[in-house]
């Protein structure tokens, strides 16, 4: 029997949830789960540079926010189809990231996190100043009228965030098994080891975060339609910073489906949790469930998994 | 129009603020730059001393600046604490910076919602009898909310330079940040070394937290408005150079306030991260770096 090739999962989970979205009566799962698929997107995103090469990205709201906001100067303009939007929100964020990246990844990565951290900051402070698209009042944004072959406006949000779900877990997949990925593993555990190796580490840390800022814009660019309201704290807010960091943690850092059992785990729960609790307590769950995972289990779920096959496999080996 | 009697207001103004920003920053300058720990935390246990700082003043009417004296010792402790926790857990399996950073971070949303779960989103403030007035020279007015602040904060950053480079202990910091393995061959305990410096970091965090309630009214998530200021002047100022970072924080504070004046303050945020991309794109090692 040959091997069934693993970039099959994702397609066959993609077709089982888009099924699954059509047979419930209730919009509201769907409304819920497309979080949890721009959740798997971010993390995804995340992992690309953070998970594989060990630079830490605190700025994630930063990619998402141009997004966001990319679309809503789209919207005022001429209102393009969606996709459009998300293309162009995907193009401007990489250029972010490169710029970004050039100037503080030469350094030490601590400088790049700090940057990052400062850059959702500056942003949103630009933004506030913006009266275009609003400023601090925000910007109240018309979903366009349903479109043909979907039940809703917000069925059509979910396709197309399933979509972006797919694609950035393919993209992450292809970047970890490439000679990116081996490069970036090498990065990680010994920078200055790679380097003297030939690994060309600088082009390989600018390229990952391209495609990652890259596609945390494109997760930002179809929230205002899904939303209907944008304000500079919605879009900018840390929740995104520091969930795109706890879910590829919590799920482990060195696979690619680490990021993706991170995100919908908590994303689900943090789903729950703001219903059934308070938005404030959801938060603190995340934070408790990321310095627990990193004191405790620095692989998360991956390397938890990981650890008991080895065991089991010593023990059979006896 | 902007007149010289303006401008010249900024910069007093920005002094000021700059001496302030010099408090806010010295506990980065001592973990990040001579300890190697990225206490993005820093702001929010700041907030933490503002608060402090506010019960103190309302539950028993004591002056914010006496309160944050009396919780500096506590602060010290916890910063006892939290660097044994990440001593065992990240340094000594030598894995520190990236899930060090993680952790951090994780700190600071844990903080940031104890505290808005325990006072909410309203601004607090405390009342003392220098808070009103201002003192007025020939063209400037000085508001004495910011005076004193000011005054405090050099008096802070004095006693640390002096620290550092007079007593004892202060001179073991300064070694293990030169060279740690190198003293470690001396015998001598490097970690506890580095502990009470992380200690004193956070300590200076109780401090510069009163200084803070006494210039503005403060919120939970404030904060995070500190994080890319305080990273900033420490790169700017040379990363653990004290003298650096005052200098630094005064340059930071002119200019965010000369930018408040002619654009409006909303723009200031703006500042801190230019500073700190032009630093590091022109000249990595800061102004007293090495």
């Amino acid at each position: 029997m040959t091997r069934i090739p693993s970039w099959i999962w994702p397609i066959v989970a993609a077709a089982l949830v888009f099924i699954a979205s059509r047979v419930v009566t209730n919009e509201y799962y769907v409304f819920a789960g497309y979080v949890v698929l721009q959740y798997v997107v971010l993390a995804s995103a995340w992992n690309i540079l953070g998970g594989y090469s060990g630079y830490v990205n605190f700025g994630s709201a930063a990619f998402f926010a141009i997004g966001a906001y990319g679309t809503v100067v789209l919207d005022k303009l001429w209102q393009p189809p969606l996709v459009l939007s998300i293309f162009l929100a995907g193009v401007v964020a990489s250029l972010v990231g490169l710029v970004t990246a050039y100037l503080t990844l030469r350094l030490r990565g601590v400088f790049f996190a700090i940057a990052t951290l400062a850059l959702a900051i500056v942003l949103q402070t630009l933004v506030m100043n913006w009266d275009y698209v609003g400023g601090p009042l925000g910007y109240y944004c018309m979903r366009p009228s349903s479109i043909i072959g979907f039940p809703s406006y917000v069925h059509y949000l979910f396709v197309v965030m399933l979509v972006l779900a797919l694609v950035a877990v393919l993209v992450a997949r292809a970047i970890k098994l490439s000679f990116i990925g081996h490069g970036l593993a090498a990065i990680r555990d010994n920078e200055l080891a790679a380097e003297c190796c030939g690994v060309p580490t600088l082009r390989l840390k600018v390229f990952a975060t391209m495609i990652s800022g890259a596609l945390m814009g494109m997760a930002g660019a179809p929230f205002p339609y899904y939303i209907t309201y944008l304000d500079p704290n919605s879009a900018f807010s840390l929740a995104y910073g520091i969930n795109s960091i706890a879910m590829p943690l919590i799920g482990g850092m060195t696979h690619w489906i680490g990021p993706v059992i991170g995100a919908v785990l908590l994303a689900l729960i943090q789903q729950v949790a703001t219903v059934t609790i308070s938005s404030e307590l959801n938060m603190m769950i995340v934070g408790g469930l990321l310095i627990s995972f990193i004191t405790l289990a620095p692989n998360g779920i991956v390397g938890l998994f990981e650890q008991y096959r080895q065991r089991k496999h010593q023990c059979a080996g006896r | 129009m902007v007149t010289f009697n303006l401008l010249f207001n900024a910069v007093v103004t920005g002094v000021l603020l700059g001496g302030f920003y010099a408090a806010v920053t010295v506990g980065i300058t001592i973990a990040f730059g001579m300890l190697d720990i990225v206490n993005i935390a820093h702001p929010v246990f700041i907030i933490m001393g503002s608060f402090v700082a506010y019960i103190v003043n309302r539950k028993l009417g004591l002056d914010p600046l006496l309160s944050v004296i009396l919780g500096a010792p506590l602060f010290f402790l916890v910063g006892v604490a939290i660097f044994q926790f990440y001593h065992a857990a990240f340094e000594k399996s030598g894995k520190g910076s990236l899930r060090g950073l993680a952790f951090f971070f994780g700190i600071l949303f844990v903080i940031e919602v104890t505290l808005l779960l325990a006072f909410g989103v309203d601004y607090r403030l405390v009342q003392t009898s220098y808070i009103g007035p201002n003192i007025g020279f020939e063209h400037i007015d000085l508001p004495l909310r910011m005076v004193i602040p000011f005054v405090g904060s050099m008096a802070l950053v004095t006693g640390l330079h002096l620290f550092f480079s007079r007593t004892f202990i202060g001179r073991a910091i300064m070694a293990v940040a030169q060279d740690e393995f190198a003293l470690s061959l001396m015998a001598v305990d490097t970690v506890t070394v580095r502990q009470l410096a992380f200690g004193v970091a956070i300590a200076t965090a109780a401090i510069a937290g009163g200084f803070l309630i006494v210039i503005q009214p403060v919120d939970p998530s404030l904060g995070r408005e500190y994080i890319g200021r305080v990273f900033a002047i420490c790169v700017l100022g040379g990363l653990g150079s004290i003298p650096g970072t005052v200098i630094a924080a005064l340059i930071l504070g002119i200019v965010e306030t000369i930018t408040s004046t002619l654009f409006g303050a909303s723009w200031a945020p703006a500042v801190s991260f230019a500073a700190l991309l032009l630093t590091l794109a022109i000249r990595p090692s800061g102004i007293m770096g090495r």
